[in-house]
């Protein structure tokens, strides 16, 4: 029989890959600009944290690395669309194929690597003995999900408590009105752009070097990148939701492999068992799921009247109308 | 010094495809750098993609073959984008438009025999039937609830990958591997070699139907989308939507019209793959084509027949480099290329001035 509890702890470590893509993205596109490259910046990250943690044997030198490879990917993103004002959608797409190819050609003899050292895992000693939540967040779980704990709440407050925050929703809403408030919108769009491929960079890294150790090629990310951007939908550029549809999703994935591993479910044959074909109908679920979120957000977005930031997705020309 | 992007009033005609050539030229020496800084030889692999992909009678033919799709998809991803739909699903819809065309060989229970009259367009309309409805998901989402369709579509890439792998590892699969039987003979769409018992130069060659399918398709795209009244309305919701509702154009029909042709396409082009290269359905049917797709449309300018020029580049790229080592190298080059179609279309829209004073103007 499947342990729940043992589910929802991998769960929530499984989901924390998608809490740092998401979150990421939260602080791009609150400033305006979209960035569909998630997925191509966390494969960057992931070779490039697994490929300097096998050769370094250290893997926080994998972390930082797989983070400013994350960072070298999104400023080309940056430039491109916000320099030279090209189409957000279009240059997001093009991240996700040069990142897959690059980390692919990186990647290139890394699944022969073998076992590599992979980033701590700790128990809380207090916290773990809450009953029910203890076990699940703070026994044995990676160092990152702690960082993930952290970020949450650290997000939260700059984006909505903070002056730099105040700045950043302002950039994202009316940038007209922020630049003559004399903030410098390029400063901070690029800045944030900045930050969200910081943070894919370091949820690659969090796959290759704490959940999933290992490089399988582009099943490293297996369209997690993409499941965040959708989450940044549901979370309605909140990083609080955000987190709660990370875990979610952390443990539908890890149901789905944790379900393939049982034989009789309530007495009956399990016809998800691995090896069988029915296995595929768990895989469609994360990806079904995701349209199943993003519709409910978008509905909100609609009753609520509110939803992305206003100047989501256009480049700001100071003086020019519409901005 | 400061240098400043102006907009550019009307760009000369010559400047938007020299920029373009100019961009993928770009392109294939960034590629040849990192190709370099990876311990490749680019030169020695640049040969042998035109090699393989041009370099007699045969292997253009092999070429042929890997542009069909691209064209198809290329068109499904054109016609929505010229919308600002941005169906990134082709690849789905694609698989989809396969998985249909088996149906019709593999879940119908038609007689042995079946003529290929009967079968082969039977396949067709399945494939498209498919593909549309994988389309029309997304469409009537974004249309009816402002879903954003880039996700949905997306998401049901996988969802559709899925699929296929279910029908061919389970119902469909051939003695345990992951693909089906073989089709029928009924079943393949008309090759050149078939006729190469009459015309000997013929013989060998795998160029199929497909390839009219897809100058077809392309012929009436270019027709519906630039000549006709229903074209110049999708045209105007493209460039000025607000325009667009203002005139009375329905514009939520447009979107799951649009969506639906779209994967439609795609679905066919799927039919296509299994019906005239493939000759059964496998869970690695495409290599990305529904990806490749995207970048073939912006390559193209979103213009049908450029879409075709445009497959056959990039047929060359897959077919080719398929033996090219490390294997990210031909998807590698696609980003660039993409890239710098990008900055190549910016510099069609704006000029770069130079200020030597910093900005004294504002």
């Amino acid at each position: 029989m499947i342990d729940f509890t043992l589910v929802l702890a991998a769960g929530v470590a499984s989901g924390t890959i998608l809490l740092f893509a998401a979150v990421g993205e939260i602080f791009a596109e609150r400033a305006g600009v979209l960035n569909l490259g998630v997925e191509g910046m966390m494969l960057m990250g992931a070779v490039a944290g697994f490929s300097v943690a096998a050769s370094t044997g250290n893997p926080w030198v994998g972390v930082i690395i797989a983070m400013l490879a994350g960072a070298a990917l999104s400023l080309i993103h940056a430039v491109v669309t916000i320099h030279l004002r090209a189409e957000q959608v279009i240059s997001g797409l093009a991240l996700t194929f040069l990142g897959s190819g690059l980390a692919r050609v990186l990647g290139d003899g890394l699944s022969k690597a073998g076992a590599i050292e992979t980033l701590p895992r700790i128990t809380i000693p207090v916290l773990s003995q809450i009953p029910l939540l203890g076990p699940i967040l703070f026994r044995d779980q990676s160092i990152m999900t702690y960082i993930g704990f952290v970020l949450v709440p650290v997000a939260w407050y700059w984006i909505d408590r903070t002056r730099p925050g105040l700045n950043l929703r302002a950039v994202g809403e009316r940038p007209a009105a922020a630049d003559a408030q004399g903030i410098d919108v390029i400063r901070v769009r690029y800045a944030y752009v900045l930050v969200g491929g910081l943070l894919a960079g370091l949820a690659g890294a969090t796959i290759t070097l704490a959940i999933s150790p290992g490089w399988f090629g582009d099943q490293t990310v297996a369209g997690r990148g993409w499941i965040a951007v959708g989450l940044v939908i549901f979370a309605q550029w909140s990083p609080i939701r955000a987190a709660i549809g990370a875990y979610l999703f952390g443990a539908i994935f890890r149901f789905i492999i944790d379900l393939q591993g049982v034989k009789t479910i309530f007495g009956f044959d399990n016809p998800f068992q691995a090896g069988r074909s029915a296995t595929f109908f768990l895989e469609m679920l994360p990806y079904l799921f995701v349209v199943v979120v993003v519709i409910i957000g978008s509905r909100e977005a609609l009753r609520r009247r509110v939803g992305a930031p206003a100047a989501l997705g256009i480049p700001y020309v100071r003086g020019e109308r519409g901005a | 010094m400061m240098a400043r992007l102006e907009p550019r009033g009307q760009p000369p005609r010559w400047l938007s495809p020299l920029l373009t050539v100019t961009a993928v030229a770009v392109a294939l020496v960034i590629g040849a750098i990192v190709l370099a800084l990876v311990g490749g030889d680019p030169v020695k692999s640049y040969l042998h993609i035109v090699k393989a992909a041009f370099g007699d009678i045969g292997v253009l033919s092999d070429t042929l073959v890997k542009a069909t799709p691209l064209i198809l998809t290329g068109l499904a991803c054109a016609l929505a984008f010229r919308m600002r739909l941005w169906n990134i699903g082709a690849e789905g819809q694609f698989l989809l438009g396969a998985w249909g065309a088996s149906f019709v060989i593999l879940g119908l229970g038609l007689p042995e025999g079946t003529p290929a009259i009967v079968l082969i367009p039977a396949m067709m309309l399945a494939g498209a039937l498919a593909g549309a409805i994988w389309g029309i998901v997304p469409g009537v989402l974004r249309a009816r609830l402002g879903v954003n369709e880039i996700i949905t579509t997306l998401m049901l890439n996988y969802v559709a990958l899925a699929w296929v792998q279910f029908w061919v590892f389970g119902p469909w699969s051939e003695g345990g591997f992951q693909q089906t039987a073989t089709f029928p003979k009924e079943a393949w769409l008309p090759r050149l070699t078939d006729f190469g018992k009459e015309i000997p130069l013929l013989s060998g060659l795998t160029t199929h139907l497909g390839m009219v399918f897809a100058l077809i398709a392309t012929a009436i795209v270019w027709f519906a989308v630039s000549r006709t009244r229903w074209g110049y309305e999708m045209r105007l919701i493209g460039d000025n939507a607000r325009a667009a509702r203002y005139a009375g154009i329905d514009i939520r029909r447009y979107i799951v019209v649009v969506f639906a042709i779209s994967g439609a396409l795609a679905g066919l082009a799927g039919m296509s793959e299994v019906a005239g290269s493939v000759h059964r359905l496998q869970d690695r049917i495409s290599p990305g084509y529904g990806f490749t797709a995207i970048i073939i449309a912006f390559l193209a300018h979103l213009g049908p027949w450029r879409v075709v020029v445009a497959s056959i580049l990039f047929g060359a790229l897959i077919l080719a480099g398929r033996e090219i080592q490390p294997s990210g190298v031909p998807a590698m080059i696609q980003g660039v290329i993409l890239f710098c179609l990008i900055v190549a279309d910016v510099f069609t829209r704006y000029r770069l001035v130079i200020a030597r004073r910093a900005a004294a103007t504002t």
